[in-house]
């Protein structure tokens, strides 16, 4: 696009050209090429049948199950929770409505770790209502509701950081249009909203998948770590390669990696539908909705 | 004044503080009480203690110096896709999110290989006398590797809406190009820069799951906070994982503070602009 440009603009001579290029190509290679490579070439390492065996090992298998379970558990809730929450910051005036923004915004800033140890002193034997859950014979750490829950956390922001900002940019007179030519509100919502947003939600959730297949540090808190139990990919990736079983870490990170470049993948696709561009230039294109938040004040 | 005819706010609110109480909020404030409950002299003796301070020590250098190769190689990257073609730059551009998309495991693995004394890169740099892995290099390596995407992908739009007519006017006065960037283009590039950096250092402060491969873990020489927390979880010292791991989480406020006003800053600056 830049290349027709008529009068060269700065940084344009050759030399500076060739050096900036270099530089960016040596790390590109050095930081992101290099590990994509020797996660595959270590995976491969032991022939292609060592591979397939170690991928159809029992345990690998079962943490397969469990990772794709947390995520048809956990993306669909958050997917609901990200749209409620568009629907509500967007579509009406109330108080305490930057707050509540701060609020989903948060768990992206903290540590996973902090995460995970959050949980521990609620459902925990220590924590707020581990006590009461022991003696209901109810088990949410250590099992799949703690390892769902955590994942949740840390994906919270994810739909609802694509859909606030566009929806915003949106405005409201559309749906108010339909409301008041009689449309019911749920009506409203799929034939007016929905074909709007649809490839900004597919974004997230499409990003919000991926964490939640890859979230390591918070769900290795709540989890226990059981193996062939209350392992997931990433932890048995962690548990095979602290075996000595490397090929085996890497046959199983390679999965994980496939998911990477097909979420990648998806991304491009998406962007190119003009999705994600509400939120990826948080600085260009949230100027708008931003002075729209404090005009609707009363 | 605008009347409300769109229906679904006791559905849509309801549903939203609800999923924000319980998934968020609640495990926040639970954390936060189980850290007050120690009481003042007690929590301060635990986050003072010698190897929480180290480990801070630890965690923060090498998030700075992480952060600073990421503002060039982010700046610098930006500043490629945006202004240069050349083949595999779609490519790249795709690429960069890697580190977002990538789980931290497999990128703590797949660099801990590369970068062990006999990996590919860790055997050409201990030729050089260098070691990289297991040593607080190798957790610098981990964190700009996670947070690589930040600053570029703050940069990136602004410097794709900068007006061109801006440097032509400069380049008429007779600015050289390094004249030109220096008082031109990267004043108005600083709003986002500095939201990048903000991100990018908040990002690497929690980082875990990459760092934990290539750290070694030494207590005071290569322990980060988070590990400390977790550490102090296996050994069913509850407090001490809680007293420390406030101390990540309001690190993780103030970050989120100065966060939001870099960037409002930067959305006046670009208004103005």
């Amino acid at each position: 696009m830049n290349a027709q440009r008529k009068p060269p603009r700065i940084g344009d001579s050759p030399a500076i050209r060739r050096i900036l290029i270099a530089f960016v190509l040596f790390f590109g290679a050095i930081l992101v090429v290099a590990p994509l490579v020797v996660i595959f070439t270590q995976a491969f390492s032991q022939g292609f049948a060592a591979f397939v065996a170690n991928i159809v090992h029992p345990d690998t298998r079962h943490a397969i199950l469990l990772t794709v379970l947390t995520a048809l558990i956990a993306v669909p809730l958050n997917t609901a929770f990200g749209v409620a929450a568009a629907w509500a910051i967007t579509k009406f005036d109330f108080r305490g409505k930057r707050a509540l923004i701060v609020l989903i915004e948060i768990p992206f800033s903290i540590s996973p770790i902090v995460a995970g140890v959050a949980y521990l002193f609620v459902y925990g034997l220590q924590g707020l209502f581990g006590p009461a859950l022991q003696s209901a014979d109810i088990k949410i750490l250590f099992a799949l509701p703690g390892i769902v829950l955590a994942s949740m956390f840390v994906t919270a922001p994810f739909v609802a950081r694509e859909l606030i900002p566009l929806m915003q940019a949106q405005g409201r007179d559309l749906e108010e249009a339909a409301t008041s030519l009689g449309a019911s509100g749920w009506r409203t919502f799929l034939s007016v909203t929905l074909p709007n947003i649809r490839w900004a939600l597919l974004y997230g959730v499409v990003l919000c998948n991926a964490r939640v297949m890859g979230e390591f540090g918070a769900v290795s808190v709540v989890s226990g770590n059981i193996r062939g139990q209350t392992n997931t990919l990433p932890l048995h990736v962690e548990l095979l390669y602290h075996d000595y079983n490397t090929a085996g870490a890497f046959a199983a990170a390679s999965i994980l990696t496939l998911l990477a470049l097909v979420t990648i993948v998806a991304k491009v696709l998406l962007e190119k539908q003009g999705a994600g561009r509400a939120s990826r230039p948080a600085l260009a294109a949230s100027t708008k909705p931003a002075a729209s938040t404090e005009g609707a004040k009363p | 004044m605008r009347r409300r005819v769109l229906p679904g706010l006791p559905l849509s609110l309801g549903i939203t503080l609800f999923y924000a109480g319980l998934i968020i909020a609640l495990p926040i404030g639970a954390l936060i009480f189980k850290a007050a409950s120690l009481g003042p002299e007690e929590y301060w003796r635990i986050v003072t203690s010698g190897r929480a301070l180290a480990s801070y020590r630890v965690t923060v250098l090498a998030a700075l110096i992480a952060t600073v190769f990421n503002l060039v190689f982010g700046l610098a990257l930006a500043w490629v896709l945006v202004r240069y073609s050349f083949p595999g730059k779609r490519l790249l551009d795709a690429i960069v999110d890697l580190p977002f998309a990538l789980p931290t495991a497999v990128a703590g693995i797949a660099l801990t290989t590369l970068f062990a004394s006999n990996g590919w890169f860790g055997s050409l740099l201990a030729e050089a006398g260098i070691r990289v892995a297991y040593t607080p290099i190798g957790i610098m390596i981990a964190m700009a590797f996670t947070s690589l995407p930040f600053i570029v992908r703050t940069v990136q739009p602004v410097l794709e809406d900068l007006d061109p007519a801006l440097e032509e006017a400069a380049q008429s006065l007779g600015g050289t190009d390094g004249e030109i960037f220096r008082r031109v283009i990267l004043p108005l590039l600083t709003p986002a820069l500095l939201a990048g950096v903000s991100l990018s250092f908040a990002r690497s402060l929690g980082e875990f799951g990459a760092i934990i491969f290539i750290a070694g873990n030494q207590p005071f020489e290569t322990e980060i906070t988070a590990l400390l927390v977790f550490i102090r979880l296996e050994e069913y010292d509850y407090q001490a994982a809680a007293a420390i791991a406030s101390v990540l989480l309001f690190t993780a406020f103030l970050m989120l503070a100065a966060t939001n006003i870099l960037q409002a800053r930067a959305l006046r600056y670009t208004a103005r602009g």
